[in-house]
C-alpha cells in the first residue's frame, strides 16, 4: 500500500475515534446510558492510539526503537500510575484527582507544543500559524498545569483553603500576562519576519513565556477560597481541551483539534451552569472572591431566636412524619456522613417514611458531586431530585432535613441587595417543618446570615454531620 | 493561510458547536462524571506525545515526548477508570440488601478498556 493509502486509513480511524468522544458524551446524558457512553469514549480512544501506534511503525522510516521505548515505557509507566490513583481514590477524593489529571493533560499539551517549536525554529517550518498556535498552547497548557496542581493542593488541604492574598499580587499577575503577551508578539512577529531574532533568542523567549505561564496559573488560583474550586476545575478543565486542541494545530492532527474544542466547549458549559447556579460571575471567582470556603468565620448571630432541638425531638419529628426531604450539602461531604445519611433514610423509610433527597446544582464540590457522594452510599437516584422538581413539594413535605447545607437553603436570596440575591435556592422554609443539622452558627462561603435558622419553623441540631445522624439513627430506633 | 489551516480551523469550529450541543443536554446529576469524562477526552493528546516521541532526535526532545507521554498516559487511564468508577455507582436499587454495608467504593472496579499502547 502507498504511504497515501495508509495515511487515509489512519485518518479515517481518528475520525471514527473522535466519533466516538462525541456520541460517549451524549450517552452520557442519562445515568442508564452513561456508563455504555464513557466506555465507547474510552474505545474511540483505544482506536485513535493503536492506529497512531501501527501508523508509526508502518509509514516510511518506521519508528526507531528509542521511539517505540519512548511510547511503550511512558505508557506504562504513566497509564499505571493514572490506574492506580483511579482504583484507590476515595469517592470524596475524587475533585482533586479529576485536578491531578487535568494538569498532567495540560502539561502534555504544553510538552507537545514546546517540542515541536524547538523542532521548527530556526527552518522554513516556522511560520506565523505555528509561533501562533504554539504560543497559545504553551501558555493555556502551562497554566492549566500549575493552577490544577494548586487546585488539587487546595482541595487536598495541602494547600490552605482559604485564599490566600498577596499584597501586590494582582500587579504580579497582571505583570506575568504582560510578559507572556510580550513574549507572544515577539514570537509571531519574529516568525514572520517583521522581527529578526536569533534562533536562540527565540528560545529563550519562549521559556520566558514557559515560567511566566507558569507562574500565573499559581498566582490566579491562590486568591481563590476553596468553596469556589468546583468552578475553577472546571473552567482549567475546558481550557486543557483548549491546549489540546492549539498542540493539534501545532502537529496538524484532527483527531486533537476535534476532541480538544469538544472539550473546550463541554467545560465552557459546565463553568457558566456552574457559576451561573452560584450567583456569580467567572470573572468574579477568577478576581479573588469574597468568601473563604471551608476556613469558616464566626459571624455575629442572626438577628431573631434561633430554637434548638434535641436529638429525641427531632428523632420523634422524624419518625412520625409521612414525607421527609433531606438537603444535603458541603459540609456532609467534608464530614463524610453520606452513609449515616442514607442509614437513617433508609431506617425511616422502613417505617414507611416517604423519603427524598433535594440536590442543589452546587451541592459539594463540582456540580453533580453530591449525587456521586449518595450513589457510593447506595443510594438509589431515583430519590435524588433536582432543585426545580422538588421545590414545589417541600410545601407538603413535613419535615426537610438540612444537613451541611447552608447559602443555597437561605430564603434572603429571594430578596435583592444582598450577596446571595438572585442565586436559585431550595424552598426549604415552605416545609411544614426544618431540622438543621449544623455545627455551629457559622455562615457559609457567602458570609452572610441564614434567614432560614431563625423561622420559628427551625430547629437547630447542633452537631457535626456525622455524629448528628448517627446520634438520629439510635434515636429513631430506640423509638 | 494554507488551505490546510483553513480546513483545520473548520473542523475547530464546527467541534466546538458539537461539544456545545452534546454537553448542554446533560444533567446536573451528571455533571460530576462528565467533566471527568471530558477530562479523559483531552488525555487525547497522548496521539500527539507518541507523534513527537516518533520525530524526536536530540536529548531534550527525547525527555520532552518522555514525559508528555508519561503524562497523557496518566491522564487517559486514570480518567476513564475514574469515570467509570464513578458511574458505576447510579444504579436503580442497591441490588444487596442492607447487610453489605462496606464504607468505601467496591473493591474490584471491573475492568475498563484502557488503550493499550503494545
Amino acid at each position: 500500500m502507498s504511504q497515501e493509502w495508509i495515511y487515509s486509513i489512519v485518518f479515517a480511524a481518528w475520525l471514527l475515534g473522535a466519533a466516538a468522544f462525541v456520541i460517549g458524551l451524549h450517552r452520557m446524558n442519562s445515568p442508564a446510558t452513561a456508563r455504555d457512553g464513557n466506555r465507547l469514549s474510552a474505545l474511540g480512544m483505544t482506536i485513535a492510539v493503536l492506529t497512531t501506534l501501527a501508523y508509526l511503525i508502518t509509514r516510511e522510516g518506521g519508528l526507531s526503537v528509542a521511539a517505540l521505548a519512548i511510547i511503550l515505557v511512558g505508557f506504562i509507566i504513566g497509564g499505571g500510575a493514572g490506574l492506580y490513583m483511579a482504583r484507590t481514590v476515595q469517592m470524596t477524593a475524587m475533585p482533586q484527582l479529576v485536578s491531578l489529571f487535568n494538569a498532567v493533560g495540560g502539561g502534555a499539551a504544553a510538552l507537545v507544543a514546546i517540542d515541536d517549536y524547538l523542532r521548527v525554529v530556526g527552518t522554513v517550518e516556522e511560520t506565523i500559524s505555528t509561533a501562533l498556535f504554539v504560543v497559545l498552547g504553551v501558555v493555556i497548557g502551562c497554566v492549566t498545569f500549575s493552577g490544577s496542581l494548586v487546585a488539587s493542593g487546595k482541595l487536598q488541604g495541602l494547600i490552605s483553603g482559604k485564599p490566600i492574598i498577596v499584597p501586590g499580587g494582582r500587579i504580579v499577575t497582571g505583570g506575568l500576562a504582560l510578559v507572556a503577551l510580550i513574549g507572544f508578539v515577539a514570537l509571531v512577529l519574529g516568525a514572520g519576519g517583521a522581527l529578526t531574532l536569533e534562533t536562540t533568542v527565540k528560545t529563550v523567549v519562549l521559556f520566558v513565556i514557559i515560567a511566566a505561564a507558569l507562574t500565573f496559573g499559581v498566582t490566579m488560583v491562590l486568591p481563590i477560597g476553596g468553596a469556589d474550586m468546583p468552578v475553577v476545575i472546571s473552567l482549567l478543565n475546558s481550557f486543557t481541551g483548549t491546549a489540546a486542541a492549539m498542540a493539534g494545530f501545532v502537529i496538524s492532527n484532527p483527531v486533537l483539534i476535534i476532541a480538544g474544542a469538544l472539550v473546550g466547549a463541554s467545560g465552557g458549559i459546565l463553568t457558566k451552569l456552574m457559576a451561573d447556579a452560584m450567583n456569580r460571575s467567572i470573572t468574579n471567582i477568577i478576581a479573588g472572591g469574597f468568601g473563604g470556603g471551608e476556613g469558616l468565620v464566626a459571624a455575629a448571630g442572626p438577628g431573631g431566636d434561633v430554637r434548638e432541638i434535641g436529638v429525641d425531638d427531632a428523632a420523634i419529628q422524624l419518625a412520625y412524619a409521612s414525607s421527609v426531604i433531606v438537603v444535603p450539602g458541603y459540609g456532609l461531604a467534608v464530614a463524610q456522613a453520606q452513609h449515616a445519611v442514607r442509614e437513617l433514610a433508609e431506617l425511616l423509610e422502613s417505617r414507611g417514611v416517604d423519603v427524598k433527597y433535594a440536590i442543589h446544582p452546587v451541592a459539594g464540590r463540582m456540580p453533580g458531586h453530591m449525587n456521586v457522594l449518595l450513589a457510593e452510599a447506595n443510594v438509589p437516584y431515583p430519590q435524588l431530585r433536582e432543585m426545580d422538581d422538588i421545590n414545589p413539594e417541600f410545601e407538603r413535605a413535613d419535615v426537610a432535613l438540612v444537613v451541611g447545607a447552608n447559602d443555597v437553603t437561605n430564603p434572603a436570596a429571594r430578596r435583592p441587595g444582598t450577596p446571595v440575591s438572585g442565586m436559585p435556592i431550595l424552598d426549604v422554609d415552605h416545609a411544614k417543618s426544618v431540622i438543621v443539622i449544623k455545627r455551629s452558627m457559622a455562615t457559609g462561603y457567602a458570609g452572610i446570615d441564614n434567614e432560614l435558622y431563625v423561622n420559628p419553623k427551625t430547629g437547630m441540631l447542633f452537631a457535626d454531620a456525622k455524629q448528628g445522624l448517627a446520634d438520629l439513627v439510635a434515636a429513631v430506633k430506640a423509638l | 493561510m494554507s488551505q490546510d489551516l483553513l480546513y483545520a480551523l473548520a473542523i475547530f469550529a464546527l467541534a466546538i458547536l458539537v461539544g456545545f450541543e452534546v454537553i448542554s443536554k446533560v444533567p446536573a446529576t451528571l455533571h460530576t462524571p462528565l467533566m471527568s469524562g471530558a477530562n479523559s477526552i483531552h488525555g487525547i493528546v497522548m496521539v500527539g506525545a507518541m507523534l513527537i516521541a516518533a520525530t524526536a532526535d536530540s536529548p531534550l526532545s527525547y525527555v520532552l515526548a518522555f514525559v508528555a507521554m508519561v503524562f497523557g498516559a496518566a491522564n487517559v487511564v486514570g480518567g476513564y477508570v475514574v469515570t467509570d468508577r464513578m458511574l458505576q455507582m447510579f444504579k436503580r436499587r442497591p441490588t444487596a440488601p442492607k447487610a453489605d454495608e462496606v464504607g468505601g467504593a467496591p473493591a474490584g472496579s471491573p475492568a475498563t478498556t484502557p488503550p493499550s499502547g503494545s
